[in-house]
């Protein structure tokens, strides 16, 4: 067991490395991709809705593996972002997370905005404000703080849908995990519990700060 | 349901006019970025005739896309009665009085939650066996099922325990002045209302588990996913193979989300206690992801 530690801890570490960084771009990404999406499906421009609605159903009802296979296989095949594979994979893989995930970061953000009271709207509209500035200045601040708590759920997930990343060869926690599998077949046990801790540890911190943060912004009404 | 119209005023001549010319611009934008992109895959062969064709012939359907389908439903349908039957027990073992089981009951819950499903999945397609000197194998069937039972179970179990806290308190002591006990009273009044009134959750639930039932792909279940490798390796197209393959799961996954909304809007007409009124809340309850 130890010796497994001293002699795999690195890569142990650099797949755990692998793993956050994968989470958190995608994170990021699709915050900023699913806003924009809301954005869209409560726009006045039905053009902006009915392609906004189109994406969020068709990437919603499409299985995750499907579309990082998709990423991989299709576009791996014919788009290079970086001269190395295992980088061009990367990208790849975080492309269809970001697809995937802006999706219902979209749809949680827009029950969001429907939690803002009519009145909100109302008032900045009566003040002259225009749609945009609506949205961006009244409406939008709202209803990110509405839906925190969820937007946390999403999160963890995304944490947990990137072991699916593996399936391209993205050397994160879970393809890392299985390579030892093969070579140390007499600690199969510990080695599972290891990785298995590595998620719960980032997962539940995860949903205990959002569900804080909830709390310590809450809507004012 | 509130609308999204109350975010702008009816538009009046001026904003007509130019919501009519943004229209227009972002339309064009799209079909500039669409065109695009057709025109990229264009540039890469990938309307190549040979790469679409073999979807016009029967038997990549009847050899591939099918049998497929048929291994994506049966471990969705399996795995769908297990993990109800999982959901109701530990729902209700999670509300028990008794401590002995219910912090055991929530702690399994939570751990099922907080793991990844593929990790779930590929432990037990793979621990069995290295620990038994490969004496027990179980199939990938099994292991697909269990990982999903255990995990979609869990979330289940969350689904029926707010259920059963949010049938009215009159109806349990309704119950106990009859004169029942606490396992007819369950068995008889709080799980059926719980289930009547969660069943748009439970539903949605069930497009998550079809979805999952791709994870098998990693540890070589056939199903409907897993055709794109073998499509990818006879006609090296990927790409229109995803396509077709996604235009198979949306359907069946937007007809359950369909049956979702329309329980959900019954449940309100008929104000099922537990039924939030925001539908939109409903979904994001459940974390469809």
């Amino acid at each position: 067991m130890s010796d497994f530690v001293s002699s795999e801890g690195h890569t142990i570490l650099l797949a755990f490395w692998m793993t956050l960084k994968v989470s958190a771009l995608s994170a990021a990404g699709s915050l900023v991709l699913g806003t924009v999406l809301a954005a869209m499906r409560v726009a006045p421009l039905p053009v902006l809705r009915t392609v906004g609605t189109l994406y969020v159903n068709v990437l919603r009802n499409t299985p995750l593996t499907l579309i990082i296979l998709f990423c991989g296989l299709g576009l791996g095949s014919i788009i290079t972002v970086a001269d190395m594979q295992t980088t061009n994979y990367f990208w790849l893989a975080v492309f269809g997370l970001v697809a995937y995930t802006s999706a219902f970061v979209c749809e949680v953000l827009r029950a969001g905005v429907n939690t803002v009271p009519f009145g909100q709207a109302e008032a900045a509209r009566s003040i002259g404000l225009s749609f945009t500035q609506t949205l961006r200045i009244v409406v939008l601040p709202q209803a990110f703080r509405a839906v925190i708590a969820p937007l946390g759920s999403v999160l963890i997930a995304l944490i947990k849908n990137t072991t699916i990343a593996a399936a391209i060869g993205v050397p994160e926690a879970f393809y890392t995990m299985r390579n030892e599998l093969q070579s140390h077949g007499d600690i199969v046990i510990p080695i599972f519990a290891g990785y298995a801790l590595f998620f719960v540890a980032l997962t539940l911190p995860v949903g205990l700060l959002f569900g804080w943060l909830a709390k310590r912004w809450p809507v004012a009404r | 349901m509130k609308d999204a119209t109350v975010l702008y005023d009816a538009p009046g001549p001026r904003a007509r006019r130019r919501n009519r010319l943004l229209a227009l611009l972002f339309a064009i934008a799209f079909a500039a970025a669409g065109g695009w992109v057709v025109w990229a895959l264009g540039q890469k062969d990938q309307w190549a005739a040979q790469k679409w064709m073999p979807f016009l012939q029967g038997d990549i359907w009847t050899a591939q896309i099918i049998p497929g389908l048929i291994g994506t439903l049966k471990a969705a349908a399996i795995a769908a009665v297990l993990a109800l039957a999982f959901g109701i027990a530990f729902g209700i073992a999670r509300i028990s009085t008794h401590q002995w089981i219910r912090l055991p009951a929530g702690a399994v819950v939570e751990f099922f939650r907080a793991i990844p499903l593929l990790l779930l999945i590929f432990f037990a397609s793979y621990a069995p066996g290295a620990l038994t000197n490969f004496t027990w194998n179980p199939t990938a069937l099994q292991a697909v099922v269990f990982g999903l039972t255990m995990y979609n179970g869990s979330v289940l179990a969350e689904v029926v325990r707010a259920g059963i806290n949010a049938v009215p308190k009159g109806q349990s002591e309704a119950g106990y002045a009859i004169g029942l006990r606490k396992g007819q009273l369950m068995r008889l009044i709080l799980v059926p209302q719980a289930i009547t009134a969660m069943m748009p959750a439970i539903v949605s639930q069930l497009v998550v588990l079809l979805k999952d039932t791709a994870l098998g792909t990693i540890i070589a279940y056939d199903n409907l996913t897993s055709t794109l490798s073998i499509l990818q390796n006879l006609y090296t197209n990927a790409i229109p193979a995803a396509i077709v393959i996604a235009c198979v799961y949306i359907p069946i996954n937007l007809t359950l989300a369909w049956a979702a909304t329309r329980l959900e809007r019954r449940n309100r007409r008929r104000q099922i206690a537990g039924t939030p009124a925001e539908p939109q809340m409903q979904e994001e309850a459940t974390g469809r992801l």
